[in-house]
């Protein structure tokens, strides 16, 4: 039942290669969202993920509220890849900064690899099994790359180049933690994530300690956490919109989820303190290379793809302090996937209507396209935390948090950094969204040739109530859910 | 069977130097085989007495997937892409053979201490997993082309998988399938990126892809 939602988008996936028809193959991918969608509904609603110690899938708080983030971003995604599939697939496109002409790759192949992405991410949210989950998270980095370079030319192979090397060493390295983790736990022999944290007591520190470490820079170098982050800006400006909302907001998460397992058997083994201060370093270092990498941003690609870096510093900041902390941060998990999916889908409209990632080509679009920039300014104010939207909600959580621990270095640290970021993000969109066009000309040329076209609204309306909707009002059943995902890695 | 055990890792140690210490890309690929031939021998000699048939299962897709399949996949790459030697490396071959000889130093120094918790067969084969694993990391950080980073990529994964057989962890089969599994498609797709690397920009040299920086 639960292997589904792995199951239903691997062999839709299959179908699409052998589907003849190009409307098919679309109508594939939407039913493929769809259909999962309303899978992880019924598995959540009726909570049928349940499983024993010892299983090989299952699904908890943890695993349902990631699968969850991941099937609503890749619905709206699909709304929009749908409309982008319609106007740009299968003839030669004109490279929007260089300005040479390129063929995209070939649309099967990518449909059926969104698919598989999705199916890859969804069987890492279900596995309750450390090595299950390295191969999961292995097979992420392997499908999403064909997606990454699925513009052909020489920018985008670069950066599939770099993701998929660097991934692939970091994602060596987890498997060594896995050895270590396994060792930890000799007599138990193998790997279940239940029986490790049951037998927590039982496991060998040594090993344990080495197991983290190997671990965190392992999945961190997926999740983007500095130093270890440097494929990440490559990735994100490189690849399609709709592919750069999807690492951002659902792979990054599931490479965090690795971390969140062993950190929940460390917390069960009583080594909380160790493994939560080095995710509260690496956090904080995540946020301050972020921070100063944004300050001298021109490309506002990379501008979004290092805000990407500084939020998954704020979860795993949030993770490491634990108590109203991690409950903070699986909000702010919600919150950002959403957030920046938005972003990064109306960064691709900018792209196509400007002609540029450059920030000083892009001006006025308040007066150009005033529907795009309203909403990139909304998602401006959405992702550094201003009310009313929801990460408000939860970068104030994750403060109190730290507070109430009575880390107050730490707390004034977060916020100094909090605010240097606003300040960097401000000054890039405020150039670009205000301001009245120098001549009417370039107003007219761009009000009569480009405009947003009217597919790209609807999920970018949707994304944009969610998150509005959030920073009203949590439901309490939301709230209840979220605490108990951040109690099973030791949240009280 | 300690002496085989020794043996073994010897070998092992040995095909890390020749991975070094050669230039032409043919070699190294051949080098990879005989890595993966020393690690199905290893998951042999390690096992106990009656051979459990699992094991002997894993050594024969091991040999298969790492001696067999992958190196052929990167033989054809090789002649696809027409690269025969890695010249002007970062770190030139006699320096990259002195620093595998510190690795290697530095790998005993690490598990010296850990020897006495660690029941091993043999106080060699952590060591030279280790070893294993660095020079991989060596490979990709000091080769230029492409090519050889992915050969480095899977030593170091070669690496790993001795790690795995030096602590005896042997997870469920399926599993140890999913990690061949992963590691034959990496090198795969890194294979089909090369080729259109090579086709767009008429070479493999990494060092010159370097238009993406802050």
């Amino acid at each position: 039942m639960i292997i589904s939602v792995f199951l239903i988008p691997f062999i839709l996936g299959i179908l699409v290669f052998i589907t003849p028809w190009k409307g098919a193959r679309r109508g594939l991918l939407f039913a493929g969202a769809l259909l999962h969608m309303a899978m992880t509904a019924i598995l959540g609603v009726f909570r049928m993920g349940t499983y024993q110690a010892g299983d090989w899938v299952g699904l908890d708080s943890q695993g349902l509220l990631f699968l969850a983030i991941t099937t609503v971003l890749f619905f709206i995604v699909v709304l929009y890849t749908i409309g982008y599939l319609f106007r740009d697939s299968d003839i030669h496109v004109m490279d929007s900064v260089e300005g040479f002409l390129f063929r995209n790759e070939p649309e099967t192949a990518f449909i059926s690899c969104l698919l598989f992405f999705l199916s890859t991410m969804s069987l890492v949210c279900i596995s309750r099994h450390m090595g299950l989950l390295w191969v999961a998270v292995e097979a992420t980095t392997l499908v999403s790359a064909p997606l990454i370079k699925f513009h052909r030319h020489h920018r985008s192979l670069e950066a599939t180049w770099k993701y998929l090397l660097i991934c692939s060493v970091g994602i060596a390295i987890a498997l060594l933690g896995n050895y270590f983790l396994a060792f930890a736990g000799h007599d138990l022999a193998h790997m279940n994530i239940d029986t490790l944290i049951d037998n927590a007591g039982h496991l060998n520190r040594t090993w344990l300690k080495a197991a983290f470490c190997m671990l965190l820079v392992g999945y961190g170098t997926k999740m983007g956490l500095a130093p270890m982050h440097t494929w990440l800006p490559d990735a994100h400006s490189e690849a399609p919109s709709m592919v750069s909302a999807l690492l951002s907001g659902a792979l990054l998460n599931c490479a965090f989820l690795g971390i969140l397992r062993v950190h929940s058997i460390l917390t069960a083994a009583e080594m909380a303190a160790f493994s939560g201060e080095l995710l509260v370093f690496f956090g904080m270092l995540s946020m301050a290379f972020a921070a100063v990498f944004m300050i001298r941003q021109n490309d506002y690609k990379r501008m979004l793809a290092y805000s990407s870096i500084e939020h998954m510093g704020i979860m795993a900041l949030g993770a490491g302090v634990g108590g109203l902390a991690g409950t903070g941060a699986m909000l702010h998990a919600v919150n950002h996937s959403i957030s920046k999916g938005m972003l990064f889908l109306i960064s691709g409209q900018l792209l196509f209507i400007y002609g540029s990632k450059n920030i000083d080509d892009v001006r006025h679009i308040l007066k150009t396209t005033p529907l795009a920039g309203l909403l990139w300014v909304s998602g401006f104010l959405a992702i550094t935390g201003t009310p009313p939207f929801g990460m408000f909600l939860s970068e104030m959580t994750i403060l109190k948090g730290i507070i109430d621990s009575g880390r107050w270095a730490l707390a004034a640290g977060y916020l100094l950094i909090l605010s240097v970021i606003f300040i960097a993000m401000a000054r890039i969109i405020i150039s670009m969204s205000f301001g009245i066009p120098e001549n009417e000309k370039t107003a007219e040329s761009f009000a009569s040739g480009k405009k947003e076209p009217a597919w790209f609204r609807a999920p970018v309306l949707i994304m944009v109530s969610i998150i509005l909707c959030l920073g009203f009002y949590i439901p309490g059943p939301l709230w209840a859910f979220l605490e108990n995902a951040a109690v099973m890695m030791g949240g009280k | 069977m300690t002496i085989w055990t020794d043996i073994i890792i010897l070998g092992l140690v040995l095909t890390n130097f020749r991975l070094l210490a050669t230039s032409r890309l043919g070699a190294v690929i051949q080098t990879t085989i005989f890595q993966a031939i020393a690690l199905s021998a290893l998951i042999l000699a390690l096992a106990g007495k009656p051979l459990p048939v699992r094991l002997i299962l894993l050594s024969l897709i091991t040999l298969t997937v790492k001696g067999v399949i992958l190196p052929w996949l990167l033989k054809r790459a090789m002649r696809e892409i027409d690269v025969r030697r890695d010249i002007m490396p970062i770190v030139g071959y006699s320096a990259s053979v002195l620093i595998g000889i510190v690795l290697l130093g530095l790998s005993f120094l690490i598990f010296m201490p850990l020897n006495e918790a660690i029941k091993s067969e043999s106080v060699f084969l952590l060591p030279a997993a280790l070893f294993t694993i660095l020079t991989g990391l060596m490979m990709i950080i000091s080769r230029k082309k492409a090519l050889t980073q992915i050969v480095g990529y899977l030593v170091m994964e070669n690496g790993v998988y001795c790690f795995g057989a030096a602590l005896a962890v042997y997870e469920p089969m399926l599993v140890e399938m999913g990690v061949l599994l992963d590691v034959f498609v990496a090198v795969f797709v890194m294979g089909i990126t090369i080729y259109q690397i090579s086709r767009e920009f008429d070479h493999i040299d990494t060092d010159r892809l370097s238009e993406l920086k802050d």
